[in-house]
């Protein structure tokens, strides 16, 4: 069974009566332990995509199927967990907490987990080390260049072992050789069987990818596995 | 979620927004202050007058020279010689006053007594016996003042335990001769220790017969004031109608405005005290709804700014798994927090405040003041200053937890 199973996914916004049509009919499958990557021209749906499979925003027709479980079957608790424990995220402009040490800002999504508190360094610093920043612990984020706060992120991604990572744009305010290093770590992540679901717009970080869904006008232009 | 988490992080927030934090909780914390500072010197007011009568019972009247003072600034109006002899020779008539038990003049001074090498300055009472039964004093060991004593002017007293202990210790000091401005004193009486009764020290005491005290002590032909026990409790107010008016139509006056004496009884100070509180009680009331308004607006206003401000980070809480219950208590504890802080400053500033304040009049126009910090209405005004906290802070704390997590990471 895969993991993620959407069915003619259509996303309208309206703003002050003004329609705006996202998504309009998007059909996939994804396995676990799949890195699909997903472009499209500035406007044509990627986030929108990312954000509905993300359990982040609601489609306004279509179904999703996580885990063999239908968006509209999951509570609102039942959300709340997918996101703290199944789902990783890792947007473009990092969303770090400032003020706050690397350490801090790892640990923040065991704070709405049950997961007991003596064991919470252990596993924020297990997942530092994973993306090579141990040496940066008790620095605060203000303090770290880019490429060493995306891969913060990537550690609190991390950090509940989800069933899939969400990156939108992971690399697009990073210089190349930041951007080479952070798609090595998702990269060695995917081999140990993460699945990751990139959006970029970077031939070179596309070619990661071992699929890629390619979007037009919210509509899939073409789906290519390599 | 950990509440201790939460804590840190809402201290974090208000820290980085340290002067905005702090003019915010300003008026909380003079609202407070002013609950505090006010029921504070209340309180001091109520011990002053309490203290003047507390312990000799419901039928004791106190009768003083000066009409009752009107103010702090009275004080001046008073007549301190309108009570001599004739006086209380008129108040302790049948025929006068009915209901009266006995009575006694008070002449006060201060005064250093000597024995031997030892020297004690105490407060000297110049009585009659009479002053033993109201106040209830017990002797250790000889006697009182006796009516004899008054008429001889004799030279005869009987001292408090602490009197005894410094002037003599272990020595037997019952007849023995110490020396009070110079005239010689027959030791009669020891007391039992007992402390303090209607703010008189009992233990420090020197009683002597009030003729004496008079002649030869304080060199003065009026009293301090009169001490009278009326034959019971409920017949007090026809026995202060009765000493009113006895003393009126000896001193010509027929406009009680112009009296130059005044009663006190325990009745008339806890209906004082009653009347004080009731005033602090209004008082306080509006002060704290004006602080509950002022303090809670602000907070109000501050908490949306910052549930604008920090869109983004509840965004990105909620797209990491916070429930909307998180978001709600974080921001609603935060706003507590910042309320709360407000009224511990609130209580030191008040307590602060009515401390000086204290030491201030004591120095000044009421020698009694006594400062004591008012418990109930500091636990009140933290207990107000967390509920403003709370109710003001519900409105921004629900906007938060409202926001949908895509528009909040959107949000630039
Ligand atoms: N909250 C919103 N309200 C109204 N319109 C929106 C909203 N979010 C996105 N859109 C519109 O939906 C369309 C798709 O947006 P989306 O963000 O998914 O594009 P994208 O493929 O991620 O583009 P980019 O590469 O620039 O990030 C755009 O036309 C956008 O203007
Ligand atoms: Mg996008």
């Amino acid at each position: 069974m895969p993991l993620i199973q959407v069915k003619n996914l259509i996303k309208i916004y309206q703003d002050d009566g003004i329609k705006t049509q996202a998504l309009s009919g998007v059909s996939f499958n994804i396995d676990q332990g799949e890195f699909v990557g997903v472009m499209g021209a500035s406007g044509s749906g990627k986030s929108t995509l990312l954000h509905v499979l993300g359990f982040l925003d609601k489609p306004t027709s279509g179904k999703y199927y996580f885990a063999n479980k239908e968006m509209g079957d999951y509570s609102e608790d039942e959300i709340n967990f997918l996101r703290n424990q199944e789902i990783g995220f890792i947007f473009q402009a990092f969303n770090l907490l400032a003020r706050t040490t690397v350490l801090e800002n790892v640990k923040l999504p065991l704070l709405y987990s049950s997961i007991k508190k003596s064991l919470w360094d252990a596993m924020a610093k297990q997942a530092i080390n994973q993306v090579g920043l141990e040496h940066r612990l008790n620095h605060e984020s203000s303090q770290l260049s880019g490429g060493e706060k995306q891969r913060v992120a990537i550690a609190r991604a991390l950090i509940s072992n989800p069933k899939v990572i969400f990156a939108d744009e992971p690399t697009g305010n990073l210089d190349s050789k930041s951007g080479t290093q952070i798609m090595e770590i998702l990269k060695t992540l995917n081999q140990n069987g993460q699945t990751i679901i990139l959006i970029t717009h970077n031939d070179d970080a596309a070619k990661y990818a071992k699929r890629i869904i390619r979007l037009k006008d919210g509509k899939i232009e073409s789906d290519k596995r390599r | 979620m950990r509440l201790n988490y939460i804590l840190k992080t809402s201290m974090t927030a208000l820290w980085a927004n340290k002067t905005r934090s702090t003019l915010t909780i300003l008026g909380i914390v003079i609202g407070v202050a002013a609950i505090i500072l006010v029921t504070g010197l209340g309180q001091g007011a109520q011990n002053l007058i309490l203290d003047q009568i507390h312990g000799l019972g419901g039928q004791t009247i106190i009768i003083e020279p000066g009409r009752q003072p009107q103010g702090p600034s009275d004080f001046s109006e008073a007549f301190t010689d309108s009570l001599r002899e004739k006086e209380y020779q008129a108040i302790t008539k049948k025929s006068n006053i009915p209901g009266i038990k006995q009575a006694t003049p008070l002449v006060v001074l201060s005064a250093t007594a000597i024995y031997n090498n030892e020297t004690k300055r105490s407060q000297i009472v110049g009585a009659s016996e009479t002053l033993f039964n109201i106040f209830d004093i017990e002797l250790a060991d000889g006697n009182v003042i006796t009516n004899e004593d008054i008429k001889q002017m004799a030279f005869t007293t009987v001292i408090g335990d602490k009197v005894r202990e410094k002037l003599f210790g272990q020595s037997d000091a019952l007849g023995q001769k110490i020396k009070i401005k110079n005239r010689t004193f027959k030791v009669v009486g020891i007391v039992n220790p007992m402390g303090n009764v209607a703010s008189l020290d009992i233990d420090n005491l020197i009683v002597v017969p009030y003729t004496t005290a008079q002649h030869y002590l304080s060199g003065t032909n009026y009293y301090n004031m009169i001490m009278v026990q009326a034959e019971s409790e409920d017949i007090v107010p026809q026995v202060n109608e009765d000493i009113k008016r006895t003393l009126r139509e000896m001193h010509n006056i027929t406009d009680s405005a112009k009296d130059d004496f005044h009663l006190v009884t325990q009745a008339d100070a806890i209906q004082m005290v009653s009347m004080i509180t009731n005033i602090l009680n209004v008082l306080l009331g509006s002060i704290a709804a004006i602080s509950l308004v002022v303090g809670g607006v602000g907070i109000m206003n501050i908490m949306l700014v910052s549930v604008t401000e920090r869109t983004r980070e509840i965004g990105l809480r909620k797209a990491l798994g916070a429930s909307n219950a998180n978001i709600l208590t974080q921001f609603l504890l935060e706003a507590i927090l910042l309320t709360s802080i407000g009224g511990l400053f609130g209580v030191a500033f008040g307590a602060g405040g009515s401390f000086l304040t204290s030491i201030i009049l004591s120095k000044t126009v009421a020698a009694g003041w006594s400062f004591t910090f008012p418990v109930q209405s500091a636990i009140l005004g933290l207990t107000v200053s967390a509920l403003i906290g709370l109710i003001f802070g519900l409105y921004p704390a629900r906007q938060a937890a409202q926001k949908s997590p895509i528009e909040a990471l959107r949000y630039e």
